[in-house]
């Protein structure tokens, strides 16, 4: 029997169809057929068709569910895996099964809090920033970024996963996630910081005070004046640690929204909002 | 509208609907969604805004193991099409927006539900080797997701102007202003969300400070970003090179003592 390898393109194929992967998406087994979807070039080269190969699709069938775009080295990783197995190498289908079970925990743990909690707002709070001043260079900011950073992720996850097969993870082990998770904390809360105090609009328009100054100007000065006067943002910085403190408490986040519009409205009608 | 507006309307649709499930090229976010909306309609500056304000209320939904964000999708594509064609101002789109972002996360459960079907035709043609009998199941199910906002979309773009205009008419002042102000406020249920998801004690006094420089300085968001970066860099330094100093103080010692001896 000929040597079986992947070829450069079946590479390429699997990064491209990575981009699809959740696409089936599914209360049952999740991502399991996005992944299968993904590995099929691979298991095209590496097994005629027979009781081999659909043992391979089946195994790809299963359970699978972790961050979407970091899934690319566990794809690269299963890819050198199946190829070993292919060859004869001694892996059998429940090794290349437990390590895919064994690198999602680890992998979502990773890129969940990085991506969605910190890449993403960050990014997404730059060009929204921009919009809201009506600039065409906020989405287009964001866009191009974070994709460009997507991309990467894929691209080089699913290639250097291949090559360095699990070393891969072993080499990213000790500092480097910790130290990766920090710094893209630090940048993340300190931007979350500028937002509270920037972007978040709360104005108490009841009057405190009415003086006439020297040139008999009427001086009126509001709650929100006072307010401002101490600290610019500070009942936003208030609510925002009361939310995060609700959040943690496991209240709703669509119970926290609609009791705000309802304050939003009672405070409106009562002339205390504005 | 006219018909090719409509048209390129129900391809943004397909896109954001897809987008969404994949949460790949993030097209389905407010900020892209809603200003591809505004574009096609001849009023990208209103698309923008809108985008802007709805992206900073969502900025913390994001899909984590099986929890469902609401959907951003539905939410952007129609209330963006509801404040162009109708005039309103973006208080009532914020308004529409959160009730359709609602709605779209129940459609897509419903979806995502359905697609279990496509999961189990995929079992019987993988022991038959059936190899494109699987992508098929895989892109139809994927469709499914661009219908769940097309389908909608087509819905309001078929109604007239005028029915959009006296149902957001009837909406008393009272409650589009209060929910506008309510949209001032919301943003921070995301920025709770976000601070929640890397909630680290001793990280915390960088939120504080980025509180106290918004406060008291002119920075942009991208000079925040900027300098949050320069600090992290600081941080790291400072913190995991101890290790090294220590060694680097050992050799020079050695070298010390060569030199002496």
């Amino acid at each position: 029997m000929a040597e079986r390898k992947l070829q450069k393109k079946d590479l390429f194929q699997m990064f491209l169809r990575s981009n699809f992967l959740l696409g089936s998406m599914n209360f049952e087994r999740v991502q399991a057929m996005g992944y299968c979807y993904v590995m099929l070039p691979a298991i095209k080269r590496l097994y005629e068709p027979g009781a081999e190969r659909n043992e391979a699709i089946q195994r790809h069938l299963e359970w699978f569910n972790t961050h979407p775009w970091c899934t690319a080295p566990i794809f690269g990783i299963t890819a050198a895996l199946e190829e070993e197995k292919a060859a004869g190498n001694g892996i059998d289908g429940n090794t290349i099964s437990s390590m895919k079970i064994g690198l999602m925990g680890p992998i979502a743990g990773v890129g969940d809090p990085l991506i969605w909690g910190t890449m993403r707002p960050i990014l997404a709070a730059m060009g929204a920033s921009l919009a809201l001043n009506g600039s065409i260079l906020g989405p287009i900011l964001f866009f191009v970024l974070i994709n460009i950073m997507r991309i990467a992720i894929k691209y080089f996850g699913l290639t250097i996963g291949y090559e360095k097969g699990s070393d891969m993870i072993s080499h990213m082990a000790g500092n480097t996630i910790q130290k990766l998770t920090e710094t893209a904390s630090i940048v993340g809360l300190f931007v979350m910081g500028s937002l509270v105090s920037r972007w978040t609009s709360i104005n108490i328009p009841v009057v405190v005070t009415r003086i006439a100054d020297a040139d008999g100007v009427i001086q009126i000065q509001t709650v929100q004046n006072i307010l401002d006067s101490i600290m610019p943002g500070i009942l936003a910085l208030i609510l925002t640690l009361f939310v995060s403190w609700l959040l943690k408490k496991n209240v709703k986040v669509l119970t926290i929204m609609l009791a705000i519009f309802a304050i939003g409205i009672v405070g409106y009608a009562l002339g205390i909002l504005a | 509208m006219n018909a090719i507006q409509i048209v390129l309307l129900l391809v943004v649709a397909a896109i954001t609907g897809i987008g969404s499930v994949l949460d790949e090229a993030q097209t389905h976010r407010p900020l892209i969604a809603c200003t591809l909306v505004g574009i096609v309609l001849g009023e990208p500056t209103t698309g923008i805004i809108l985008g802007g304000t709805l992206e900073m209320m969502a900025l913390g939904w994001m899909n984590v193991g099986l929890a469902m964000a609401p959907d951003t999708a539905i939410a952007s594509v129609i209330s963006t099409i509801l404040v162009i064609i109708s005039g309103q101002g973006v208080g009532e789109g914020i308004a529409i927006a959160v009730a359709l972002a609602a709605a779209g996360q129940a459609l897509t459960i419903f979806v995502r539900t359905i697609s279990v079907f496509f999961i189990h035709r995929a079992d019987r043609y993988a022991k038959e080797g059936n190899i494109r009998g699987i992508e098929i199941m895989h892109v139809t199910a994927m469709s499914l997701q661009a219908l769940r906002v097309v389908i909608p979309t087509m819905i309001v773009s078929m109604i007239g102007i005028e029915a959009v205009q006296a149902f957001l008419g009837s909406i008393p002042e009272v409650i589009t202003k209060g929910l506008q102000v309510g949209g001032g406020i919301i943003v921070v249920v995301g920025y709770a969300m976000v601070i929640n998801m890397m909630d680290l004690p001793h990280l915390k006094p960088f939120f504080y400070a980025g509180f106290l420089f918004a406060a008291f300085t002119d920075f942009n968001l991208v000079g925040f970003g900027a300098l949050a970066v320069c600090m992290a860099f600081v941080f790291i330094h400072l913190k995991y090179s101890s290790q090294t100093v220590a060694v680097s103080r050992v050799s020079s010692s050695y070298a010390d003592d060569d030199l002496d001896g």
